[in-house]
Order: structure tokens, then C-alpha cells, then sequence
């Protein structure tokens, strides 16, 4: 009775550290979501696949180019950063000063535009990626529970990824100038703040967070062009559970959901096959019950 | 000299014309006020200075550069500083942020350094409260904020919105008192739009009153002042 209770509690712990690294993945897009909402106040459809785009960069870059996996990931990163703020400056731009709905319509044409895109260059076939090197395919040991290595990866990765936007957006004057843009563009055009470029700029980051979330769950679903559309939403739910505007909430909110989806994955009969429709649930239950989001607030409109 | 001078200058929202032909000159150093009623063009005036309204005619010049066409960033990147309607603070960001993003466009840090020094030199609270957030400040403390955030640019001209709207008269003064002093150490030039005419003229040397979009009646703020019929029917005291 002892040994059969510990080892329920073993098997939640392990789900719980398995959902917290697929949850990275879901934060790490849901921060990007977040970077571009929170200039926009729209929501960029496109960010997934922005962001199975980069994966393949860094696919060619490592099997084909066969650079380094971190140099690879590095190189990666900056392509993304650089290839962010090309599209806001080609496709966003026209539609800057339009409502939100336009520019998320926009977004759902990138969407289709770079889908096509890289199944055009790369192809259907799934693809193995490799897992990164010098963290072991093995688990470790601890009380009984054993950890995967690259779980532990995924999970250092999402919480450093926080740190660093954190640190930039708090410390650095490029970061600051970005916050004001975001959330007082008249007064920061009147401060000098050439709050257009801050746009692109926002995008570029944003891309380049994504680009984190597809290297990371690439080794574990396998590469193709669809590969992000599920991780997109449960970046969502991941999103209004957090609070749309708050990126903290938005890393939380992906831990949530991934511990959510393990947890439910193993321990619910069928709950496996209903994946994505869990995703929609989280989405729908948090905009009933707090359309704030766990650590936004909620807007109030008078009409 | 002057150096900012505009000259016939329309201006309108969408369809809607605001300004009919303004024109007016800030001489280096000095503290111009223009004064009028609610809605006479006051705030559409700055606007049109700093390139935030559409302008139809006339031309703006600052330095004897036509800067008509100029967007509001470069126009603040040429050393005006426009100090908006309701003070434009960035709420969510603290004291200090407000103070940094007034020096946003500055690459020479030392002297950046120096001028932080300066405004808590004025506004000794602010050294104090830094980390403040800066939607809970007080209006008056907010207005400061604004001046001081403007100083940060090192301007050359300062665009005031009424600064005393909404405050207390000890405020008011207080207010006033950082304006003329500025003018008087830094030698910014200043132009202060005002519905508080009687502060404001005391402050300014020269003065404008514009009424439905067009200057109605200027001159040294002492005759303006004086004038009985221009106070009774412009200025309301």
C-alpha cells in the first residue's frame, strides 16, 4: 500500500517535469505571441510557422551544412531576428496603422505564404532532428523519479530564454525605448523614439524567441512543415491563460498547460487523442472565467 | 533672431480645419506665450510644430530650416521638445524610465549624465522616487515629470501644453517658478500655450492670442497685460 501510493507520486512527478519541458516549447512560442500582441494588439497566426521555418534553417544548417548544433542554433536565431523584421517591414508595415483584425488577417496569409513556402524547398517527408549534443538521451535518477537530460535542456533553455528578454527589456536602452513604443507610440515619436522600427524590431525578437520553441520541439515530433501548427495552439491557450500582455504569465501559462497535457495524457482514458481539442478548452474556460489571464488584467471597454 | 517662426500655418483634422493662417515668432531665448479660449487652436499650434497634425499651408521654420514635412521623431531629434496635452507621462514606466526615454535620442552619455544630475537639481523629489511608478504620481508631480523629462533631450525649444491645467495654485507657481528659472540657466527658448493667461503673461515676454484658428491680438506680454479691452475680451479677467 506504502510502495504503491510512493510510486503515484513518483509517476505524477515525472509527468510534471516531462509537461514542464514540452510546456518550454509552448512558452517559448507563447512568448512570441506576446512580444508582437503587446505592440499590436493582434495576434500573429503566422508565428508558428515563422517558427518551423527556422527550425529548417537550422535542420540545413546542421545536416546539410553540417555546422555545429550550437552554432547552428546560434546562427539560426539571428537569420530569424533578421528575417522578422524583413516581413514586418514588407507585409506588416502597409497594414501598421489598420485595426488588429486587418493585421491578423494579414498574419493568416503569412501563415498559408510560409507553409507553402518551406514544403516548396524542403519537402513533406518528416525529417529527423537531432536532440542537442552533450545532454545524454539517458535519464537521470533522483528519489526515485527518473529525469530525461534533454527535458531538464528544454527547460533551462525556456527559463534562460525569460531572463534574457527580461534583462533586455528591462536594462538596455533599445529594450526600454521598445516598452514605450509599445505602449505610448505618441508621446514616444514625440521623445525621438522612431516607434515604426520598434515594430520590426519586436517582430524580429519575436521570431527569433519562436525559432527557440521549433529547434526545441523538433527532436521530439519530428520535422515538417506542419510541425508548429498544434504547438501554435497550445502557444495560445498557453497566452490567455497567462495574460495576453504579460510575458511572464505567458512562460507560466506554457509550463501550465504542458504539465496539463501530461498529466491529463496519461492519467485521463482518451485524453491523448483529444489533444488539441484540450487546447481550446484551456482557451475557452480562461476567457469565461478570466478574460484577464492568470497575471493580466482585464480590459475594460466602455461602449 | 528668431528661431522658430511660422508663417500662415493651416492645419486640420481630417476635413475639419483647425488652424486658418497662424503666425508667430519665437525669438532665441525668450518665453513666448500663446494664450486663448478652449478649442481657439492652442494645442493644434504645437501640434503643427512638432509635426503630429497635418498641416494644409504656411510654413514651419525652426533655425531658418523649413521643417514642415518632418516626422514628430525627427522633429524631436532637432532639439524641440514637446511637452503634450495631459503631460503625455509613460505611466507604467518608473520616474527614472521617463527620465531615460527624454534622453532616448542622446549619444553623448557623460553629459547625459550630468543633466539627470541637473533635473534632480530642480526637482529634488525626483531623486528620491526614481523608482516610482510613474501613474502614481500626483498631476502636479506628473507635470514635473514632463518638464523635466523634457529637459533631458537638452532642448532647444520647449513646447509647453498647459502646464498648470488641473493643479493647484501653489503648484501653479511652483511650476512656474522651474520654467523661468530653466529659461533663465539653460537658455531654453520657450513656447507656453496657456488658457491661465494671467500666469502665463507674467511669464512670457511676448504673447499671441489666437481666436478660431487665426492670431488675434499680440505684443509684449506688460501692454497685453495692461490693455483693459484686450483683457476683458481675450483674456477673460
Amino acid at each position: 500500500m506504502y510502495l504503491a501510493g510512493l510510486s503515484v507520486v513518483q509517476g505524477v512527478v515525472q509527468q510534471v517535469v516531462s509537461g514542464l519541458a514540452t510546456g518550454g516549447v509552448y512558452a517559448s512560442l507563447a512568448l512570441a505571441l506576446v512580444l508582437i500582441y503587446r505592440s499590436m494588439e493582434a495576434l500573429n497566426f503566422a508565428q508558428g510557422e515563422m517558427a518551423m521555418f527556422s527550425t529548417f534553417i537550422a535542420w540545413a544548417l546542421i545536416t546539410v551544412v553540417h555546422l555545429n548544433y550550437y552554432l547552428a542554433f546560434a546562427i539560426t536565431i539571428a537569420i530569424s531576428l533578421v528575417g522578422g523584421v524583413v516581413i514586418e517591414r514588407v507585409v506588416i508595415r502597409p497594414v501598421e496603422k489598420a485595426p488588429p483584425l486587418t493585421v491578423v488577417l494579414v498574419t493568416l496569409g503569412l501563415f498559408f505564404v510560409v507553409n507553402g513556402t518551406a514544403g516548396l524547398i524542403w519537402g513533406y517527408v518528416i525529417k529527423p532532428f537531432p536532440p542537442a549534443p552533450g545532454f545524454s538521451q539517458t535519464a537521470v535518477s533522483a528519489g526515485g523519479v527518473s529525469l530525461g537530460v534533454q527535458d531538464l535542456f528544454l527547460i533551462a533553455v525556456t527559463v534562460l530564454l525569460l531572463i534574457v528578454l527580461y534583462l533586455f527589456f528591462q536594462y538596455t536602452k533599445i529594450g526600454l525605448g521598445m516598452r514605450s513604443a509599445a505602449l505610448y507610440p505618441e508621446t514616444s515619436r514625440l521623445l525621438g523614439v522612431r516607434t515604426s522600427w520598434m515594430l520590426a524590431l519586436g517582430w524580429g525578437l519575436a521570431a527569433a524567441v519562436g525559432a527557440v520553441s521549433g529547434i526545441l520541439i523538433a527532436p521530439i515530433e519530428f520535422l515538417d512543415p506542419n510541425l508548429m501548427q498544434p504547438v501554435l495552439l497550445y502557444a495560445f491557450a498557453a497566452a490567455v491563460l497567462g495574460g495576453i500582455e504579460n510575458p511572464v504569465g505567458a512562460v507560466a501559462g506554457g509550463f501550465i498547460v504542458g504539465i496539463l497535457l501530461a498529466l491529463t495524457g496519461t492519467y485521463v482514458p482518451g485524453a491523448r487523442d483529444l489533444r488539441l481539442a484540450f487546447g481550446l478548452v484551456i482557451i475557452v474556460a480562461v476567457l469565461i472565467v478570466r478574460p484577464g489571464g492568470l497575471l493580466g488584467r482585464a480590459h475594460v471597454v466602455r461602449v | 533672431m528668431a528661431l522658430l517662426e511660422l508663417t500662415d500655418v493651416q492645419a486640420a483634422y481630417g476635413s475639419v480645419r483647425a488652424l486658418h493662417g497662424v503666425s508667430l515668432t519665437v525669438p532665441e531665448g525668450a518665453v513666448v506665450a500663446l494664450l486663448g479660449a478652449n478649442g481657439a487652436g492652442k494645442t493644434t499650434t504645437l501640434r503643427a510644430i512638432s509635426g503630429t497634425v497635418r498641416k494644409t499651408g504656411g510654413n514651419v521654420l525652426f533655425d531658418g530650416r523649413v521643417i514642415n514635412t518632418r516626422s514628430p521623431e525627427d522633429v524631436a531629434r532637432m532639439g524641440i521638445a514637446h511637452v503634450p496635452e495631459g503631460r503625455g507621462t509613460l505611466a507604467q514606466l518608473t520616474v527614472w524610465e521617463n527620465l531615460r526615454m527624454g534622453a532616448y535620442v542622446r549619444r553623448d552619455g557623460p553629459a547625459v549624465k550630468e543633466d539627470f544630475e541637473r533635473v534632480v537639481g530642480y526637482f529634488p523629489w525626483i531623486g528620491r522616487r526614481r523608482d516610482q511608478v510613474a501613474v502614481t504620481l500626483s498631476g502636479g508631480e506628473q507635470q514635473m515629470l514632463a518638464i523635466a523629462r523634457a529637459l533631458m533631450l537638452r532642448p532647444r525649444v520647449m513646447l509647453l501644453d498647459e502646464p498648470s491645467l488641473g493643479l493647484a495654485p501653489l503648484v501653479v507657481q511652483d511650476i512656474y517658478r522651474i520654467i523661468e528659472t530653466i529659461n533663465r540657466e539653460q537658455g531654453t527658448t520657450i513656447l507656453l500655450v496657456e488658457q491661465n493667461a494671467r500666469t502665463a503673461l507674467h511669464a512670457a515676454q511676448h504673447a499671441y492670442v489666437i481666436e478660431v484658428g487665426r492670431i488675434a491680438v499680440e505684443g509684449p506680454s506688460d501692454d497685453l497685460a495692461r490693455n483693459e479691452a484686450v483683457r476683458r475680451s481675450y483674456l477673460g479677467y
